[in-house]
């Protein structure tokens, strides 16, 4: 590991002053975070993330951690463990997507450690991204080209590609909050905003380095998930190369609203197969209205895949994707909801 | 990976620098030079002098003497380092011993009730031959006794995915199973 300083925030606005430092890229900003530490450590292990200070803003959990279940949704703080919100029996009973994205991930340790806020903002997995001998890589060095374009591309991502970077999104909480259209409250410089959580990550474009529209110097303080008519019948199915502690190689978190056999509202992501958290528009319209059953679910599924651009090793996962989506909405249909 | 590496420097021990009270700290107080650590490692405090670099595990084996915590991947990604940090089970690899100031942490070698004397998941290893070469043993015994206690460990399913994050080569998998089932039946007996 190259030399930092570490020091402890003393409060919000200490910790937002000490990072609110100009970069190019996040990966390369001088000033960073540490929360559970997961993702930075490694990182910092690897040497693909190089920064000369580490703020540590766990003396903030008292302010940003905790779940608090309210008659119209549910709050969870920036730094609440993953374990805490996995185990949480309102969020298991009432928002199960959102417990089972978290207790599928990582392992019992990893999740006692992580945040939330840094679980949303965990990095790729993308072998040339994470090795530094491989010199072209748009994400930790802007302008010098991808080497996963010209190499393995089993992991990659199909869906929100561009032609500077196919390093696909790893995580499977982020997919839970966006089909439950959760919003992040943001703590920065010039006070504070809430945006929706599709805001929060950034296509690849011809930016990969930027990949969230944090700036420097903010936190996430929290996250709000509103109750509605389909948090309930919610799920997330994550099918990868082992049975346990492995990320995605396809994922679907679907919650629906349902009227007997027929569809509401259908909010369908997708993990695994995406640059970022992926929201499947094309399947969510394809459903509405309808009935679902195995011919409609693999019509949604067939809609979600349209745009996908697979190459080289990755074109498995156009039909792993969609069998992954079909059984997803089946299960989540079948659903006995009570109340 | 890191077996075939040795550590990269990470020993500071005796740099002689500003000293720091990170609990009262600044942003205009951050160092990179020596950090002034109190760690409390199975219920003794330790006063260490430590690079930012430092993490738990390396505290711990380097510069506390406690080896019985491993590095395997020294990545997060075998759990060989698996301690108890205020009683839950961490990586302690993957955290800065800074970072550990404050909390209560326990390794293999504070888990036995009393010297010379073994916890119950210890002997239940040993009862039941859950290893052959033993260099995964104490992450696995740590993080088997925190997964009874969370109360994952209600049926073999369970104990194998709550129990996902700490790798055997020798693949013991089976005979720690069966241990960590004796082992709970015990520790919640003792319970009431």
């Amino acid at each position: 590991m190259r030399p930092f300083s570490y020091e402890r925030a003393a409060d919000m606005a200490g910790a937002i002053e000490a990072a609110s430092v100009a970069s190019d890229a996040h990966i390369r900003a001088p000033v960073q975070f540490l929360a559970g530490g997961t993702t930075l450590l490694d990182l910092m292990k690897i040497d693909v993330m190089r920064p000369e200070r580490l703020v540590d803003i766990n003396p903030l959990a008292p302010a940003l951690s905790g779940i608090s279940v309210r008659e119209d949704g549910l709050r969870l703080g920036a730094l609440t463990k993953m374990s805490a919100a996995a185990d949480h029996p309102d969020v298991i009973r009432n928002y199960p997507v959102l417990a089972q994205s978290l207790k599928l991930a990582a392992s019992a340790q990893l999740r006692n450690m992580a945040s939330l806020s840094g679980n949303v903002l965990q990095r790729t997995r993308c072998l040339y991204f994470r090795d530094v001998a491989w010199e072209a890589c748009n994400k930790r060095n802007p302008g010098s080209g991808c080497a996963a374009l010209e190499g393995n591309t089993r992991k990659h991502a199909i869906l929100g590609v561009s032609p500077h970077c196919i390093a696909a999104y790893p995580g499977d909480f982020a997919q839970a909050l966006l089909v439950l259209d959760a919003t992040v409250a943001i703590a920065g410089r010039d006070g504070e905003r809430t945006i929706p959580f599709h805001q929060l990550h950034r296509l690849p474009g011809d930016t990969p380095q930027a990949e969230t529209n944090l700036a420097p110097g903010e936190i996430i303080t929290h996250f709000d998930i509103p109750s509605r008519p389909w948090t309930r019948r919610s799920l997330y199915l994550k099918v990868r190369d082992r049975e346990s502690y492995e990320f995605a190689v396809a994922s679907a978190a679907v919650a629906l609203d349902m009227q007997g056999g027929h569809v509401r509202d259908a909010r369908i992501a997708l993990g695994g197969v995406a640059t970022i958290p992926w929201r499947a528009s094309g399947a969510e319209e394809a459903l509405k209205g309808g009935t679902l059953d195995e011919s409609s679910a693999k019509a949604a599924a067939q809609a979600a895949f349209e745009p996908a651009r697979a190459q080289g090793d990755n074109h498995f996962k156009i039909e792993l994707g969609q069998a992954t989506l079909v059984r997803a909405l089946l299960d989540a249909a079948s659903l006995e909801i009570r109340s | 990976m890191a077996l075939a590496s040795p550590p990269r420097s990470t020993s500071s021990r005796g740099l002689g620098m500003d000293t720091f009270s990170p609990l009262k700290t600044t942003p205009a107080a951050h160092r990179t030079g020596g950090l002034d650590v109190t760690l409390s490692v199975n219920g003794r405090d330790h006063h260490l002098t430590l690079d930012p670099r430092v993490t738990l595990l390396d505290a711990l084996r380097e510069h506390l003497g406690l080896t019985g915590s491993k590095k395997g991947c020294d990545q997060g990604q075998c759990g060989a380092c698996t301690v108890h940090v205020d009683g839950e089970r961490h990586l302690a690899c993957l955290t800065l011993a800074a970072s550990a100031e404050g909390k209560s942490i326990t390794t293999i070698e504070g888990l036995a009730p009393e010297e010379g004397s073994l916890h119950p998941m210890q002997q239940a290893f040993m009862d039941h031959d859950a290893f052959q070469c033993g260099y995964c043993t104490p992450g696995q015994i740590m993080s088997a006794v925190a997964c009874i206690r969370e109360g994952h460990a209600r049926t073999d399913d369970d104990i194998r995915e709550y129990m996902s994050g700490n790798l055997c080569r020798c693949a013991a998998y089976p005979n720690i199973v069966a241990a960590i089932k004796q082992a709970r039946d015990q520790m919640e007996g003792a319970r009431g």
